[in-house]
C-alpha cells in the first residue's frame, strides 16, 4: 500500500517537474513564421555573412527568418530599446535579439529591460562550458543569471607582421620598448571602442599587479591610485603610436586595414583566429603571427540576449539555441568562415559532435589551445567607464 | 464651368500641403531638439528646464577643440569653394571646351557625398593610391610614409572631401545665374574697355550673378558646419566636429547623454545662423571694397593669374572626384591590392555575384525609397507651379527662403526631434517615415530645378491649346508636360540624387532598420573590406547616374 | 589720331558668305556708315572688327589701326570702343562706378579719377549723377553715359551698333548730335551700323552692305 502511495506520489511529482515550464516544443511552434530583428554590429563582413547563413538555416529548420540589422555600435540598440519604453511601447518593440555583453548588458539588466531569464531553458545550453570558462556566466563581475545567452569566445590577442617584428613583445612592458624602437608602427583602437578599452584594461591588468582589486567596483578613493603605473606607462607609449597617437583607428577592422596597408605592423585584437580568418580572405598578408603575451591575456564571452518588449520572443529564443548548437559553433570556430573560439565544453560532447571540431583546419597563423593559455578574468564594468572617460579626459586633442 | 472651379481649389491647396509637407518636420523637429537641450524630456526624466545640459555639453572633452574645428572646416569651405567655383567660370568663360567640361562634371554632382568621401579616404591616404602610384619609383617608400591625412586633427581631408562636392555644385549654381544675366553683351563691353577675359568677368559679371548664388553659398555654409557622413568617413575623431558629437550623444547607451546632444545640436543650429549674419556683414564690407577696386581702373590686374590658379584648384578637384570614384569600382572587383601596387595584383569580378544577396535589400530600398519621394515631391512641385501659372501670381523671394529652410537648418538639429515625434506616433522604421524624411530635402531640390524652365515655358503654347477648347487638366497633360519633359526629366533625376544620398534622414527616421546603400556604406566605411566598400560605393554612385543618363538620353532621343 | 583700315574682309558662315571682300578706310574724325537689312551681318562684321566673333564663323582680312594689326590682338588690346542698342550700363555699380571701370588706368590716383568722372558727366549735363543708380536714370541720361563711358577709355575708333535703336524719335536726333560732336572732337574714326538712313551723319560715306 505504501509502496503504490510512493510510487503514485513520484509519479505525480514526475508529471509535474515535466509539465512545469513553457515546453520547448510550443517554443519552437510558436516560432515558425516570425521574423527576428537580430541587432548585430555589421562591420565586419565575416560575422555578417555567418548571420545570414544562420538566417538560411534557421528559416529551413524552423521556418524563422532573421533581419539582420547592422549596427554601427551595440549602443545604438541600447538607445532604441530605451527610446521605446520611454514612448510606452512596451510590446511590439523592433529589437528582438541583440548582440551584447558587458556595460550595455548591465545598462538593460539594470533598468529592467530585458526579457528572462531564458538562457537556461535552452537545449543547447546543457553543452555550455561553465566551469572553466567562468565568462560564461560572469559579464564583466555581473551574474548573467540566464537573462543573455553566450555564442562565441573572446580573447585579446596581438596580431603581428611576422616579417617585420622579429622579436615579438610578450608583455605591455616589452610593448613599450618595441614601440619606442619602431615609432609609429603601432596602433590601437580608440577607447570609444570596446577593443580599444579592453587594451587598456590588458595593461592595467599587467602594470597594477594584481587581479582582485580590479573585480570590485572602482572607487573614487582607489582609482587615481590604481591606474597610477597605467597612465604613466601610456604618457611614455602615446608619442610612440601611430600618428603619434593623435587619431586612432574606430574599431578592430579599421585597425586591421592599417595593418593590411603596411601603415602598422602590431595590432591587437579579440579574436584568437582574426590573423588566419583575414589571410584567408584577403584582409591581411600572409606573413601573420598570433601573439599571446606570457602572464595572460584578458578573455570574455559575447552573449545575445532578448528585451522586454521584442516582438518576436520565441523566434529569438530559438535562434539563440541554434546558435549554441556544436555544429553551428564548431562552423563558427572554423577559420575560413568567422575563426570564432567556442563557449562550449568539448568534454559535454558526443564523439560524432566533438570530430567537428578536431576536423577543423589548422593554420600557422592560428594559436593553439595550450598558446592561448588561462584568460584573465575581465574587470568590474565601473573600470571599463572610467578608464574611457579619465583617457577621453587625458589625451582628447 | 464648375469642374474647372472645381480643380482651381484642390490646386490652391497644392502649396500649402507642399509647405506643411517639407516646413513642418523641421519646425517640429527643431522644437523637439529645443526643449531637450535646456532638460526636458519627459520620456527619460526630464522634466525641469535647466542649463545643466550646456554645462555638460562645454565639460566634455575636447569640447573647445570640437568647436574650433567644425568653425575652421565649416568658415574655410564655403569660402575656398566659392572662390574656386568664380575663379573658374572667370576663367572658362567663353572657352570653347567649357560645355563639355560641364557635362563632365555631372556624374561628380550625382555621387552622394558619402560615396565620394569613403573613395577620396583611400585615394590621399598615406597607404593610398596616390602615393601608390609614386610609390616606390618616385618616392621610395615601401612602407607608408608617417603623414596624417584622412581623419587628420586639423579637418584638412574633410575640407578637401566637402570641397570636391560642393565647387562643381556652385558652378552649377553660377552657370545658371548666367542665364539671367546680359554675359556676352557685358563681356563685350568690359573687353573692349580694356579688360582681360578674366578681369571683365570678375569685375562685370561675378557681381551680378552673386546675388543669385547667395542661397546656395548659404547652403554651403550650413552643410559644411552641420555634415555628418562625411565627417564619419574622413574628419577628425579624436574629437570630432560639434556634428558629430552631437551624433554620439544621440546613440549612446546612457540616455542621459541626448541632453547634452541635444544642446549641441541647438549650438549648431545658432552657429550657422551666426555664420550666415557675419558672411553677410562681410558682404557689406566687400561690396565697399569692390567698388574701389573696379573704379580703381587696373587693367593688368592679378584677376587672370588669381583665376587660373582658381582653375588649376577645379581641374586637381575634378580629379580626385573621379579618381576616388573610379577607385571604388576597382576595389569592387579586385581580390589584392597591396601597396605599393599601383593597380589590383589579383581581380575577381565574380564577387559581384557573390555579394548580390547582401547587396539586394539596400539597393531596392534605396531605389524605392527614391523613386516614391521623387514621385511625391513631382505630383507636388507640378500642382503647385500649375497653380502658380493659373493664379497668374508668381511666388516672391520670400518663397525661396521658404524653399532653403531645409538646407539652412542643420539636420542634426531637427531631426532628432522629429524622430521621438514618429516614435510617439509608431511610424518610426517604417519605409513611410524614411521616404517622408528623404521628400524634406528632396522637394527643395526638386522645386528649384524645375520652377525656372516651367515658367521660362512661352505661355502662349497654353492659351492655344486652350483657345482649341482644350480643359486645363488637358492642357497640362498634353501640352505643358510634354514641351517640358527634358526639364522634367532632368529634375526628376537631381531628385533621385538627393534622395540616394541622404544619412542621417534615414538613420533618424528608420530608427536603424531601415538600410539603405549609403547608411550601409557609411558603417562600413570604418574599416570593412575596401571590395565590399568598394560594392556599395559604386552601387551608391551608379544609381543617381543612371538617373541623369535617362534624363540625358530622353533629352537626345525627342530631339 | 589714325585710321581704322579695313582689308579684304570676308566672313561665312556655314559656307554661306556674309560679308565679301570688304574694304574700307575710316579717316580721323569721319563716319563711315554701313547700311543694309536685318541679318545681312553688319552686327557680325563688328564683332570680327572688335574681336568678338563667335567661333561658329569663319572669317579672313586684315583689320588696321594706323600701322597697327589688329586681327592677333586679344580684345582687351585693341583699344575699339563699342556702342550698342542697349546702354548696357552696369546695374552693380553706380554711374560714377560705371565710369571709373572705362576710364583709362594710368589715371592713377582716386582723386584724378574722380575728377575725370565728374568732368565726363559734366560734359554730358549729367553733373552731380556720379553716386546714382543707373536704373533711376531716364533712356536719354543712360545713353548719355554710356557714350561717356566708351569715350573715358581713350579708344583709338569707334564701332557704333546700331546705337540709336532703343531712343524715341525727340531723343534720337539729340543723341545723335552728341555722338558725333564728341567723337570728332577727339578724331575718332567712326563706324556706324544702321538700318535707319537718317542715323547717318550728312556728310559721311555711306556702304551699302547684304543682298545684291
Amino acid at each position: 500500500m505504501t509502496r503504490c502511495i510512493v510510487i503514485a506520489v513520484m509519479l505525480v511529482l514526475a508529471g509535474a517537474a515535466v509539465s512545469q515550464p513553457a515546453p520547448w516544443q510550443d517554443i519552437e511552434l510558436r516560432a515558425r513564421g516570425q521574423t527576428v530583428n537580430f541587432n548585430a554590429w555589421g562591420g565586419d563582413e565575416k560575422t555578417n555573412a555567418f548571420i545570414q547563413w544562420a538566417g538560411d538555416e534557421v528559416a529551413a529548420r524552423h521556418g524563422v527568418k532573421i533581419n539582420h540589422v547592422k549596427l554601427r555600435d551595440t549602443a545604438e540598440a541600447v538607445t532604441r530599446v530605451v527610446a521605446e519604453k520611454a514612448a510606452g511601447r512596451n510590446a511590439g518593440g523592433s529589437v528582438d535579439l541583440v548582440w551584447i555583453n558587458g556595460p550595455n548588458f548591465l545598462a538593460l539588466k539594470q533598468q529592467g529591460l530585458l526579457y528572462g531569464p531564458f538562457a537556461e531553458g535552452l537545449p543547447n545550453y546543457a553543452k555550455v562550458d561553465t566551469t572553466n570558462m567562468r565568462s560564461n556566466v560572469v559579464d564583466f563581475t555581473i551574474p548573467v543569471d540566464g537573462m543573455e545567452s553566450p555564442w562565441r569566445r573572446a580573447q585579446i590577442v596581438f596580431v603581428i607582421d611576422g616579417k617585420r617584428v622579429a622579436d615579438p613583445p610578450r608583455s605591455v612592458a616589452e610593448l613599450l620598448s618595441w614601440a619606442k624602437r619602431h615609432p609609429g608602427r603601432l596602433a590601437h583602437p580608440s577607447v570609444r571602442n570596446f577593443l580599444g578599452v579592453t587594451f587598456l584594461k590588458q595593461a592595467l591588468h599587467e602594470l597594477a599587479g594584481g587581479a582582485s582589486v580590479l573585480q570590485q567596483p572602482a572607487t573614487d578613493d582607489n582609482f587615481a591610485k590604481v591606474t597610477a603605473p597605467l597612465w604613466a606607462w601610456y604618457d611614455e607609449l602615446r608619442p610612440m603610436l601611430w600618428r603619434k597617437g593623435r587619431q586612432f583607428p574606430d574599431n578592430g577592422p579599421a585597425q586591421r586595414q592599417l595593418m593590411n596597408d603596411g601603415e602598422i605592423d602590431i595590432m591587437v585584437s579579440f579574436n584568437p583566429a582574426e590573423a588566419a580568418v583575414s589571410v584567408n580572405a584577403g584582409l591581411l598578408p600572409p606573413t601573420v603571427r598570433t601573439v599571446v603575451f606570457s602572464r595572460g591575456t584578458i578573455g570574455n564571452t559575447s552573449f545575445v540576449a532578448i528585451p522586454y518588449n521584442a516582438a518576436n520572443k520565441e523566434g529569438a529564443m530559438v535562434v539563440a539555441n541554434f546558435l549554441l548548437h556544436p555544429a553551428t559553433q564548431a562552423r563558427a570556430q572554423d577559420y575560413r568562415q568567422t575563426g570564432n573560439f567556442t563557449v562550449l565544453d568539448l568534454a559535454k560532447l558526443s564523439p560524432a559532435e566533438r570530430k567537428l571540431f578536431d576536423d577543423l583546419p589548422k593554420s600557422p597563423a592560428l594559436p593553439t589551445n595550450a598558446e592561448l593559455g588561462a584568460s584573465l578574468l575581465e574587470p568590474h564594468a565601473s573600470w571599463m567607464t572610467r578608464i574611457a572617460a579619465e583617457w577621453e579626459k587625458r589625451y582628447t586633442n | 464651368m464648375g469642374e474647372a472651379v472645381h480643380q482651381l481649389t484642390h490646386l490652391r491647396a497644392a502649396p500649402l500641403v507642399t509647405v506643411a509637407v517639407f516646413l513642418l518636420p523641421v519646425v517640429a523637429g527643431l522644437a523637439g531638439t529645443l526643449l531637450p537641450a535646456f532638460g526636458y524630456l519627459p520620456a527619460i526624466g526630464g522634466l525641469e528646464l535647466s542649463l545643466a545640459p550646456w554645462r555638460d555639453l562645454v565639460a566634455t572633452p575636447g569640447f573647445a577643440t570640437s568647436l574650433a574645428i567644425t568653425l575652421l572646416t565649416g568658415i574655410v569651405t564655403p569660402m575656398v569653394a566659392a572662390a574656386i567655383a568664380f575663379c573658374f567660370c572667370a576663367w572658362a568663360h567663353g572657352r570653347p571646351w567649357m560645355r563639355r567640361a560641364s557635362a563632365a562634371v555631372t556624374p561628380i554632382l550625382a555621387t552622394p557625398h558619402s560615396a565620394v568621401a569613403i573613395g577620396l579616404a583611400f585615394v590621399v591616404a598615406p597607404s593610398g593610391w596616390i602615393v601608390r602610384l609614386l610609390s616606390p619609383w618616385a618616392t621610395g617608400f615601401d612602407v607608408p610614409p608617417e603623414v596624417a591625412t584622412v581623419g587628420d586633427p586639423r579637418g584638412v581631408a574633410l575640407i578637401v572631401a566637402l570641397l570636391v562636392k560642393e565647387v562643381p555644385y556652385l558652378v552649377l549654381m553660377i552657370v545658371g545665374a548666367l542665364a539671367q544675366v546680359r554675359v556676352d553683351a557685358h563681356m563685350a563691353i568690359a573687353r573692349s574697355l580694356g579688360y582681360s577675359r578674366a578681369s571683365a568677368w570678375m569685375k562685370a559679371i561675378a557681381p551680378q550673378v552673386y546675388r543669385q548664388v547667395r542661397l546656395p553659398i548659404f547652403a554651403v555654409v550650413a552643410f559644411s558646419l552641420s555634415v555628418v557622413d562625411v565627417a564619419l568617413v574622413v574628419g577628425p575623431s579624436n574629437p570630432p566636429t560639434l556634428a558629430v558629437l552631437a551624433m554620439r550623444g544621440f546613440t549612446d547607451a546612457d540616455v542621459a547623454r541626448y541632453f547634452p546632444a541635444s544642446a549641441a545640436a541647438v549650438l549648431l543650429f545658432l552657429l550657422v545662423m551666426a555664420v550666415i549674419a557675419a558672411w553677410v556683414t562681410c558682404e557689406r564690407v566687400a561690396r565697399v571694397l569692390g567698388r574701389r577696386w573696379i573704379a580703381a581702373g587696373a587693367r593688368n590686374g592679378a584677376s587672370g593669374p588669381v583665376a587660373a590658379a582658381g582653375s588649376l584648384a577645379f581641374a586637381a578637384l575634378a580629379l580626385l572626384a573621379a579618381s576616388s570614384i573610379l577607385s571604388m569600382a576597382l576595389w569592387s572587383v579586385a581580390s589584392q591590392w597591396r601597396f605599393p601596387d599601383a593597380l589590383p595584383s589579383a581581380w575577381d569580378v565574380a564577387q559581384w555575384s557573390r555579394r548580390m544577396s547582401a547587396l539586394a535589400a539596400p539597393f531596392w530600398t534605396t531605389l524605392a525609397t527614391g523613386v516614391v519621394s521623387t514621385l511625391v515631391a513631382l505630383v507636388l512641385v507640378v500642382a503647385c507651379l500649375e497653380n502658380e501659372a493659373r493664379m497668374r501670381r508668381r511666388a516672391g523671394t520670400g518663397v525661396l527662403w521658404l524653399l532653403y529652410v531645409p538646407l539652412l537648418v542643420p539636420q542634426i538639429a531637427f531631426l532628432f526631434g522629429a524622430q521621438v515625434l514618429l516614435v510617439r506616433a509608431g511610424l518610426d522604421g517604417t519605409l513611410a517615415a524614411v521616404v517622408w524624411a528623404h521628400l524634406v530635402f528632396v522637394l527643395p531640390y526638386l522645386f528649384l530645378s524645375l520652377c525656372d524652365p516651367w515658367r521660362a515655358l512661352d505661355p502662349r503654347y497654353a492659351r492655344s491649346a486652350a483657345s482649341l477648347g482644350a480643359s486645363p487638366l488637358r492642357v497640362l497633360v498634353a501640352v505643358k508636360i510634354p514641351l517640358l519633359s527634358r526639364p522634367l526629366l532632368v529634375a526628376c533625376a537631381v531628385a533621385f540624387a538627393v534622395s540616394v544620398a541622404q544619412y542621417l534622414p534615414t538613420v533618424f527616421a528608420g530608427n536603424g532598420l531601415v538600410a539603405t546603400l549609403t547608411t550601409e556604406a557609411v558603417t562600413l566605411a570604418s574599416g570593412a573590406d575596401r571590395r565590399v566598400v568598394g560594392a556599395y560605393a559604386t552601387l551608391q554612385a551608379l544609381l543617381p547616374m543612371a538617373g541623369f543618363a535617362v534624363a540625358v538620353a530622353w533629352g537626345r532621343g525627342t530631339r | 589720331m589714325t585710321p581704322l583700315v579695313l582689308e579684304g574682309v570676308r566672313i561665312t558662315l556655314a559656307g554661306h558668305a556674309l560679308v565679301d571682300a570688304l574694304s574700307l578706310t575710316v579717316a580721323p574724325g569721319q563716319c563711315v556708315t554701313l547700311m543694309g537689312p536685318s541679318g545681312c551681318g553688319k552686327s557680325t562684321l563688328l564683332a570680327y572688327i572688335a574681336g568678338t566673333l563667335d567661333a561658329a564663323f569663319a572669317a579672313s582680312g586684315s583689320v588696321r589701326i594706323g600701322e597697327r594689326d589688329l586681327v592677333q590682338v586679344p580684345p582687351e588690346q585693341r583699344r575699339l570702343g563699342i556702342l550698342f542698342q542697349d546702354d548696357l550700363l552696369f546695374p552693380h555699380m553706380s554711374v560714377g562706378g560705371n565710369l571709373a571701370f572705362a576710364l583709362a588706368s594710368h589715371v592713377r590716383s582716386r582723386e584724378a579719377r574722380a575728377a575725370r568722372v565728374d568732368a565726363a558727366l559734366a560734359e554730358a549735363g549729367l553733373a552731380g549723377f556720379a553716386a546714382r543708380d543707373p536704373a533711376t536714370l531716364s533712356g536719354g541720361q543712360r545713353a548719355r553715359v554710356a557714350l561717356m563711358r566708351t569715350l573715358l577709355s581713350e579708344p583709338a575708333a569707334l564701332l557704333l551698333d546700331e546705337p540709336f535703336n532703343k531712343l524715341d524719335a525727340a531723343l534720337r536726333g539729340e543723341f545723335r548730335s552728341f555722338v558725333y560732336a564728341h567723337a570728332a572732337e577727339r578724331g575718332l574714326p567712326m563706324l556706324l551700323v544702321t538700318h535707319d538712313a537718317d542715323d547717318a551723319p550728312p556728310r559721311g560715306r555711306v556702304i551699302a552692305l547684304g543682298t545684291g
